[in-house]
């Protein structure tokens, strides 16, 4: 019923309407069932990476890297609640402290290819012309190398380690952020106000981050928490190559890769950090998916 | 429409120049003297300037590169460190087991994926429709590595297998071309693949539910089951082309982690095993011929996708 | 007009949609008969439920839409409780209907003339062939130049006055008692409305059909309607013969109305617009819903809703000032114009 609008009276206070969309966004937010179940989980995850470690060691004698070689490849157990890997360490343990480097991977990745996306996306999409061919077809070449290639290639010239995974995998992700912030900023430039605002005489500068910036924020939003999970599976995925963070760090990937080998004896080596990558990517697609909806009135009946 | 393939054609171009630029700088990012890592540490001077002849890194950068472009027109792309043998002969074979996985992949995928998302269209809002969700949402969070090595683990070494499914059973040796094998990790790619093709189905089918058009459908009198077959399924279907370029470029990529789990001697393992061996022409060989495919994938799909949808276009 | 026949009529018609802040009665005891063989208008502002008003006689209000009273008597027969099966019998074969997007109505991925094919072979079991043979005479009917080239052409081919045309062929394909209208007209180009209307007037002739007409413009009513139904805020406000409403209306809305139309018979100084917004559907007005825009609006007027009171000549208005509990002025001034009100309660205002 797009053309019975429902009209509704407007109020004779001025509001902020800044303030006010914040407002409703959460509102919006707080409804969608999706948001806050992957928004309570992701912030469960984030506690578990950074209290959960300190627990450990604060109130029990296991530690990440303590081996015992006489319990190796041990099945799930109450003492060892995740089986022993075949080190003999204790797969629960190592699964917590691996928690926060599947989050630096994930958060700082999208971090630095989400900044490097947004600048070229806006000024690829506000000034348009040359400088714009020339930015999405270097966003076309990022993108002509298919799923984890161009992380990969990367990887294997800069070398194995956690912070160049977390460089790689930025850089997959700039051009996702550069599409989809260059086609919002076209679509808000093209506004009325944006020309009112430059014929009173505002600088590009002002207009990019005063004007274009907070309008364009939730696709950005939306696009962060989506990348985020593609991010933490391709870092996982260099890591099981054995190209990212080096043993004996827990990181989830490199643990199955290192479970890889005893799969056949002891099944629980490979279940347990596989299970755990799932669970963090699940709670951030779900999150990612509840915030489109919330964000996109076209998609609310 | 033969303009739109030619300024199609024609955009590929810098595109795919793009791409040898960047295969070709790889080398030359590595921090240190390509040369010297290549070589290894413990090598000796003359090792490390035999190296650095061979892969003609004496040369100013624009000639090297000049070198690199026209060799790799003419189907060169350099020899390998290790073994000598062109890397063109190394990908040999290994391209079209590398390609035939991702394109059944990219069949169980689009089959799979239509069903799913069809069904959860035609059940909005019912647990069918929530069920096929909650399953495509955890394919798609699923590391398809991970789901590669579990499937193993229940086929390969699991005693609850029935017997007619007994043939699938892996055999620690033996690994040749029957088509047997492919199974696995073509159940490892597809799946995956079919979580997103299923939700993007699902979501272009609701979309298109919702045009005038379907309503016109209905005030002719056309019955609910035709309205969602006849109608509104060939339309909603036409965005989902594009995905499929993108998956089969996916797994493409993707293949580095399925031949090393599955043990598939593939482009994919090929490149694993250059990178660790450092064989830096082979890696940059795998990676450009794997784009090159891609970036013509997606043309086709374009094209086709422009072609389908000259009808829908309504601006 | 109680000579003539009635072929519809909609009783006491309540729709109601839900949504995120709650339920809206869309369409509120909605009433009105369509005599055979005529036109009646439908008008009202957007949102005033003229539109779902439509698609309820249909049927097609969609899933957070509900029908919840009311009678719609088709020959007789109440549509609401009809099965399903035979209320699809009756759409785009007795009962068809045209929309007002002409550009978005039509499937794209279908030829023209697959799709006025699809209702022949759906109602009148053609044949493939037969189909497209009709469908080629269809749209000479509608006036579309070489219709056997444009029987092939997808919808993207065709401008939107023709795919307008193109819905009119389909929509008239299997010969329908009744045709609704939705605002065919207001999508298109001028030029081109004239053309349209021109057109459903002569099919209307020449198949006798009646129809409905649902439109936001008067100027289309008078030239097209016989009776007019003036839709307001989801009700019925006025219902009357083309010719009363035009030379005397009675209800304060569409004396309104009319007046902030433009008109070249009379001199005009000024176009006076109706003050005020239309009611939120959340928060109607507790008595008379034009209550709070109306310039003659009593207190009564504010907290008692009106009923839809008939006159001798059959006309319905829904106006406390035509009613016997009036308590205003007996001569009641809106916009510039003096009608008398009824009421014994009416202050009788002596001459100056």
């Amino acid at each position: 019923m797009s053309e019975e609008t429902v009209n509704v009276p407007v109020t004779a206070e001025r509001i902020n309407p800044r303030l006010e969309s914040y407002k409703q966004f959460w509102r919006r937010l707080a409804k969608n069932k999706a948001a806050v179940i992957g928004g309570c989980l992701i912030l469960f995850i984030i506690i578990m990476a950074f209290v959960g470690p300190w627990i450990i060691t604060t109130f029990t004698d296991y530690r990440p890297n303590q081996t015992d070689i006489t319990n190796k490849l041990a099945g799930p157990s109450a003492a060892h609640w995740f089986g022993t890997d075949n080190f003999g360490r204790d797969i629960f343990t190592r699964v917590i402290f691996g928690t926060k480097l599947t989050l630096y991977v994930g958060f700082f990745s999208v971090f630095i290819g989400g900044i490097i996306g947004v600048i070229f996306g806006i000024v690829a999409g506000y000034y348009g012309g040359r400088i714009d061919t020339v930015i999405m077809r270097l966003m076309d070449v990022l993108l002509a190398f298919p799923g984890i290639l161009l992380a990969l290639a990367i990887v294997a010239v800069l070398g194995g380690s956690l912070t160049n995974v977390i460089i790689a995998v930025g850089i997959f992700s700039v051009p996702a952020f550069a599409r989809v912030v260059r086609g919002s900023t076209l679509s808000v430039r093209k506004l009325e106000y944006i020309d009112a605002v430059r014929a009173l005489g505002a600088s590009d500068f002002r207009i990019i981050f005063k004007h274009i910036l907070p309008n364009i924020m939730s696709p950005i939003i939306v696009q962060a928490s989506l990348r985020i999970a593609t991010a933490i599976l391709t870092g996982a995925g260099l890591a099981f190559l054995g190209l990212g963070a080096q043993p004996p760090r827990p990181e989830w990937g490199a643990m199955l890769n290192e479970g890889r080998p005893f799969m056949y004896e002891a099944g629980h080596v490979a279940l347990f950090p596989g299970l755990m990558i799932v669970l963090v990517v699940l709670a951030f697609n779900i999150f990612g998916d509840g915030v489109r909806d919330a964000l996109d009135p076209k998609m609310k009946k | 429409m033969t303009k739109y393939i030619i300024r199609r054609l024609l955009q590929t171009i810098p595109v795919l120049l793009g791409v040898t630029i960047l295969v070709f700088s790889l080398m030359h990012l590595v921090p240190g003297d390509p040369a010297q890592i290549v070589a290894g540490e413990g090598a000796s001077e003359q090792t490390v300037n035999n190296i650095r002849e061979r892969l003609g890194l004496n040369e100013s950068i624009p000639v090297q590169y000049g070198k690199f472009l026209t060799n790799a027109l003419q189907g060169d792309l350099g020899s390998s460190v290790r073994s000598g043998r062109p890397v063109m002969d190394e990908i040999g074979s290994r391209f079209w087991v590398t390609v035939e996985l991702a394109f059944y992949s990219t069949i169980v995928a689009v089959l799979l994926g239509l069903i799913a998302g069809i069904v959860s269209a035609v059940r909005h809002y019912t647990l069918t429709d929530t069920s096929i969700m909650v399953v495509a949402l955890f394919g798609l969070s699923m590391p398809n590595f991970w789901f590669g090595l579990l499937l193993i683990q229940w086929f390969a070494i699991g005693n609850w297998m029935p017997e007619w499914l007994e043939f699938i059973k892996m055999r620690p040796s033996g690994w040749g071309d029957e088509w047997r094998q492919v199974i696995l990790p073509v159940l490892t790619l597809g799946t995956g693949g079919a979580a997103i093709i299923a939700r993007m189905t699902r979501s272009s089918m609701l979309e298109v539910i919702e045009q005038d058009y379907i309503r016109t459908a209905r005030a002719k009198g056309v019955s609910e089951r035709l309205v969602t077959y006849r109608h509104a399924l060939k339309n909603a279907l036409i965005p989902v082309v594009t995905v499929v370029g993108l998956e089969f470029g996916g797994f493409l990529g993707g293949a580095v982690l399925t031949e090393t789990i599955f043990a598939i001697n593939g482009m994919g393992r090929l490149t694993i095993d250059a990178i660790r061996t450092r064989d830096f022409p082979v890696v940059q060989g795998t990676v450009l011929v794997i784009s090159v495919i891609f970036v013509l994938v997606n043309l086709l799909v374009d094209i086709s996708y422009r072609f389908l949808n000259k009808r829908i276009d309504l601006n | 007009m109680t000579t003539l026949e009635t072929i519809l009529e909609v009783k006491n018609l309540k729709t109601t949609f839900k949504t995120d802040a709650g339920d809206v009665n869309a369409v509120d005891g909605v009433s009105f008969k369509l005599p055979k063989g005529k036109t009646i208008g439908i008008v009202g502002e957007s949102g005033s439920g003229k539109s779902i008003t439509a698609l309820s006689i249909l049927r097609l209000i969609g899933s957070n839409g509900q029908t919840k009273g009311g009678e719609i008597l088709y020959k007789g027969q109440d549509l609401l409780k009809l099965s399903e099966d035979k209320m699809r019998k009756l759409r785009g074969n007795e009962i068809s209907m045209i929309f007002q997007e002409p550009m978005t109505s039509l499937n794209p991925v279908y030829t023209v003339g697959q799709q006025i094919s699809e209702a022949l072979m759906l109602h009148q079991n053609m044949s493939k062939k037969e189909a497209h043979l009709r469908s080629i005479e269809l749209l000479t009917l509608v006036g579309i130049p070489s219709p056997d080239k444009r029987v092939k052409n997808y919808p993207f081919e065709l401008s939107g006055g023709m795919r307008q045309r193109v819905m009119i062929a389909m929509s008239l394909a299997c010969n329908p008692e009744i045709l609704i209208a939705d605002e065919p007209t207001t999508a298109l180009d001028v030029t081109i409305q004239a053309q349209i209307l021109e057109l459903i007037k002569d099919l209307q002739d020449r198949l006798g059909m009646s129809v409905i007409f649902i439109t936001h413009d008067l100027g289309v009513v008078a030239e097209t309607c016989d009776y007019v139904a003036v839709m307001y805020a989801g009700q019925v406000v006025e219902y009357s013969d083309v010719r009363s409403l035009f030379r005397e209306p009675k209800l304060p809305y569409t004396i309104g109305l009319l007046k902030s139309l433009p008109r070249h018979d009379i001199e005009q100084t000024k176009l006076e617009p109706i003050k005020g917004n239309v009611p939120s559907p959340y928060n109607m007005p507790v008595g008379c819903r034009f209550s709070p825009r109306c310039p003659a609006a009593t207190d009564l007027c504010r907290t008692k809703m009106p009923l839809l009171e008939t006159d001798e000549k059959g006309n319905q208005v829904r106006c406390w000032i035509y009613s016997e509990e009036w308590n205003g002025e007996s001569e009641v001034e809106i916009y510039g114009e003096t009608r008398i009100a009824k009421g014994r309660g009416a202050k009788t205002v002596l001459p100056d």
